[in-house]
Order: structure tokens, then C-alpha cells, then sequence
């Protein structure tokens, strides 16, 4: 990823960030709802500098067959890197940390999903990563939920998902890629703000316990502006554009 | 793609015989490419970019240019390597995992084309002879499939290589040295450009689309350059082409690849 600066100011007394943010205010997100002509769902979204492309498919017949379950569906998820999304070129094999982010996104977008009423099939969720600046995951999992819906896969809810964290001794919302690497944690956050369940919750990093409460809390809040740009995405899909 | 369902069978006999009466399943002529929209430096954090949609078909390429170790018989030349993957969101059929012989066969192809056209100079591409060299990396995504790969994935790497930026290294300490901010671009001496033709019964076409793919008994991918020489050559599929047929086809492919270059390069200054 590189790009590190080590004289940079991650917050300065006015309380602005390296980025010109402040502390509670999220990257520029953009959502568009389907796009991609072949599958059954799709969605792109641009957050901050993160560009990230979903694909769904499904239900459908599981290959291998030995996978399927005749209680239920099940929801597969593969997280992918381009070789040109980072700094230096990514081989284009899977890496051990893309095959964690796609379980805990699975696992994050599973209650979310009414995989129990496709018993014997698979929804394939395809992410692929075009250009990656920290937050990846979050970014991810937001376009991942647009896209299931796109589908027209019966959902409880949508998962909105974006990173808090601390930095320079102060609980932000939305860590950009330097804050990743210099900053002092980073909590990557998915909840669905009608069921209010967090399915996704990850830190790196050391926080009080009072901090911990603080960073929880600023993230499901910016999980709920994520949720107005998906659920506004989907709209202007299926309803048109306001002032069309 | 490789498998060919029932309705491509009855597409097929529909394809066949509209072809018979001198029209293609879309109404282009035989020798007509499909729209080619191009959107240069689509990945601004890559060293060159561009995203290609040839009729339906999708194609993002990213170039990443990094110092690298020569070859132990090529130390004064510097490295050019194109691949090409098809995403599990292009279409329904592909799966993950190792490469099919087809895909691999596309990230040939298309590399082969660029490299034998000696588009990229790499002798200019040396830090230090025999110790360090410059890598140029220029990988295709497919994200949405309708037949042609080859041209799609062709144009979507030679725009982004034609927009690349280089950074400068010198060689210090016996190692490469990143010189902050001096960006040049790559040392191109001529623009290649594929034109894949397809043989549906006994008629040739231009860029095939994902239905006319799927019927042809045979294709062929040539790729010209600036000059308007052939430069790599690929025959593909089950049945043959007459003589008379693959002269026509290299004549066909100077013609149209002269059309789609000035496409190429009206990209290319977009961004400059």
C-alpha cells in the first residue's frame, strides 16, 4: 500500500484530518446498482479511492454438489484483489488475508440473507477489488448488499458497513489508508440498521474500555449514512433518478 | 464460452442463415467492429489504466511498472508481461480457481501480440545491466463477457500502456533507487492493434460477438501494427481456413485495425 509519510499530521488542532476530514465525517461514497450485463445482481461502489465491483449470482445448482444442504442455501463469498488495486503489484493468487476478509464477510452478510428459502442452492457473491485505499472490507460488504438486492434475493434487511477508529488519541469515523497504517486502531464496522445487529466487528489496535463504547458507537452511526447512499443506489435504479 | 447450451444450438441454425441472406444476428457488416467505448487512467492509483467496453463485452486493464530481475540470458532488456483472467462475475459458467486452457490462451495471445509488434522498447527498460530492470505488468480483468476477448483485452492493454507513466530508478548502493516525481512515458515505437474474425459456416466475420463465438467452427486473431505489417497470428477452433480465406482475413484485419488504432489514440490524447 506504502504512500507512508512519516512527518504527516494525522489530526491538527483544529481537529482536521490528514485529509482535509473531520473526525466524524466519512470518505465521498458513491453506490450505482447493477452495471454488469451477465450477472443476476451487481453494484459498484466508489468510496473515497476504493473503486470495488460485486457480482451476484444465484440461487443455483452448487458445484461441487457435496457443498449443498438440503436445509437450507448457502452463501459463498470470494473477496478479490487486481493485481494493479495497490501500490506494488499483488500476485493475483488468492492470499491468506483475502480468504479471511471473504469469510468475514460471509459470515457478515448471512443473516441478512433468506437462504433458507432456496434449500439445495448456492448466491455466489463476487467482490473484486479495482483499486483498494484502506477500508476495503467495509466498502465491500456495502456494495455486496446492494448487489444481493439488485438480485432480487429476498433480504431481512441490508448491511451498511464502514471502519471507526483512533487516531492521534481521538475516535474517528471512516479510516483512510493512512490512518490504517499510522493511526492506533482500526474497527472495522456491518450492521443492519432495521434489525439493529452488528454482523460484522473486527479491531486491530488498543482502545479503553470507554473508547471500545465510543468507537462501536460512532461506527453503527456511520453505518446508518452508508445504509441512505445503498438504499438511495437502489432507487435510482429501480425508481429513476430524483428529478427524472 | 467453452460450453455451448441448447439455445446456443438454435441461435446457431438463426445465425446461419441470416449470414446466408448477407446480415448478422446484430445487423453490423461482416466487417464491422462493435462499439468500442474506452476510458483511459480508469484505475488512477495503477501506472497506466484503461477500462474497454467492445459491444458488451467489459475489460479493465491496470499496468504496474516496478523494478524487477532481469532474465539470466536478457540482462539488457527489461520486462513486459500482459495476462489476462476472466472474473467469476463476467459470466455464469466461470468458475475459480487454476486457469481453463482457453483463458491462458487469451493471456497469451494477447501478449503475444503486443510483445511481437515490439510496441514497448524494452531495451530502454534496463536500471542496471545484468543486475536490474524495469517490469512493466499490464493485467486484464474480464468483468462482463460477449464473445472477443482477444480485441478487448488487446485495446484495453495497449490504451493503458500508451497512457503509462513511468517513475525513474537509478542504481545505488547495488540497489534501485526511486527518483521522486520524475514520470516519463513508456518508450512506445509502434500501436498494435488484434482484429479476431470468426467462421460461421462459410463466412468470415468481424468481431464476434458471444452468440457468433459460440456458433463459429474456427477463428483467427491477427494483430498489425502501425506500418501496417502482421505482427502475431493465432488460428483457433475445430475446422480450417482456405488459403484464399486467410488472405483475405490478414487484408481484412490491416483495413479494420487501421480504424480501430486512430480509436487508440483519440484514447490516448484524451488523457494528455
Amino acid at each position: 500500500m506504502g504512500g507512508r509519510d512519516a512527518t504527516m499530521v494525522l489530526l491538527d488542532e483544529n481537529g482536521i484530518r490528514c485529509d482535509g476530514r473531520k473526525i466524524d465525517e466519512p470518505r465521498r461514497i458513491m453506490i450505482r446498482a447493477g452495471g454488469l450485463k451477465n450477472a443476476d445482481g451487481s453494484a459498484y461502489i466508489e468510496f473515497g479511492d476504493n473503486k470495488i465491483l460485486v457480482g451476484v449470482f444465484g440461487p443455483r445448482d452448487v458445484h461441487p454438489k457435496h457443498m449443498s444442504n438440503t436445509d437450507t442455501g448457502i452463501l459463498r463469498v470470494r473477496y478479490h484483489m487486481e493485481p494493479f488495486s495497490v501500490g506494488e503489484r499483488k500476485n493475483p493468487a488468492p492470499s491468506r488475508r483475502e480468504i479471511e476478509i471473504s469469510k468475514v464477510i460471509k459470515e457478515a452478510l448471512e443473516p441478512a440473507v433468506m437462504l433458507e428459502k432456496f434449500p439445495r442452492t448456492a448466491v455466489d457473491v463476487f467482490i473484486e477489488v479495482l483499486q483498494a485505499d484502506g477500508g476495503t472490507r467495509c466498502a465491500a460488504l456495502s456494495a455486496a448488499s446492494v448487489a444481493l438486492a439488485d438480485a432480487g434475493i429476498p433480504m431481512r434487511d441490508m448491511v451498511a458497513a464502514i471502519a471507526s477508529g483512533k487516531v492521534a488519541d481521538t475516535i474517528i469515523l471512516d479510516v483512510n489508508n493512512e490512518e490504517d497504517q499510522a493511526g492506533q486502531a482500526d474497527m472495522p464496522v456491518g450492521y443492519m440498521p432495521n434489525l439493529k445487529k452488528i454482523t460484522l466487528l473486527q479491531l486491530d489496535g488498543v482502545l479503553t474500555s470507554e473508547e471500545y463504547k465510543k468507537c462501536v458507537t460512532v461506527g453503527v452511526e456511520g453505518c446508518k449514512l452508508v445504509y441512505e447512499i445503498q438504499k438511495q443506489a437502489l432507487n435510482d435504479k429501480y425508481f429513476g433518478k430524483k428529478g427524472d | 464460452m467453452a460450453s455451448k447450451t441448447v439455445l446456443d444450438e438454435l441461435k446457431r441454425t438463426q445465425i446461419l442463415e441470416l449470414l446466408e441472406q448477407g446480415k448478422r444476428i446484430d445487423g453490423r457488416a461482416f466487417d464491422e467492429v462493435r462499439e468500442l467505448v474506452i476510458e483511459a487512467n480508469a484505475i488512477p492509483k495503477a501506472n497506466g489504466s484503461a477500462r474497454v467496453r467492445l459491444g458488451d463485452t467489459e475489460v479493465i486493464c491496470g499496468v504496474k511498472i516496478q523494478p524487477d530481475r532481469p532474465f539470466p540470458d536478457t540482462g539488457d532488456r527489461g520486462l513486459f508481461i500482459c495476462t489476462a483472467e476472466l472474473l467469476p462475475l463476467s459470466h455464469p459458467t466461470v468458475e475459480t480457481g487454476p486457469p481453463q486452457p482457453h483463458v491462458i490462451e487469451l493471456a497469451r495471445v494477447v501478449d503475444r501480440g503486443i510483445r511481437e509488434s515490439h510496441m514497448i522498447d524494452v531495451s530502454e527498460l534496463v536500471i542496471k545491466k545484468d543486475k536490474s530492470v524495469i517490469g512493466v505488468f499490464a493485467d486484464n480483468v474480464v468483468v462482463d463477457y460477449d464473445g472477443n476477448l482477444f480485441d478487448a483485452c488487446s485495446y484495453a492493454a495497449t490504451v493503458a500502456l500508451l497512457t503509462s507513466k513511468t517513475p525513474t530508478w537509478n542504481w545505488v548502493d547495488e540497489k534501485p533507487a526511486l527518483v521522486e516525481g520524475d514520470l516519463t512515458p513508456l518508450p512506445v515505437s509502434t500501436i498494435p492493434v488484434s482484429v479476431t474474425m470468426a467462421k460461421i459456416g462459410n463466412h468470415i466475420v468481424v468481431d464476434p460477438n458471444g452468440d457468433e463465438w459460440a456458433s463459429m467452427s474456427a477463428r483467427v486473431t491477427i494483430t498489425t501494427d502501425s506500418d501496417g505489417n502482421i505482427c502475431a497470428l493465432q488460428k483457433g477452433g475445430s475446422d480450417g481456413f482456405t488459403l484464399d480465406e486467410m488472405v483475405q482475413c490478414g487484408e481484412t484485419s490491416i483495413r479494420v485495425g487501421k480504424q480501430i488504432r486512430e480509436k487508440l489514440k483519440a484514447a490516448q490524447e484524451g488523457v494528455q
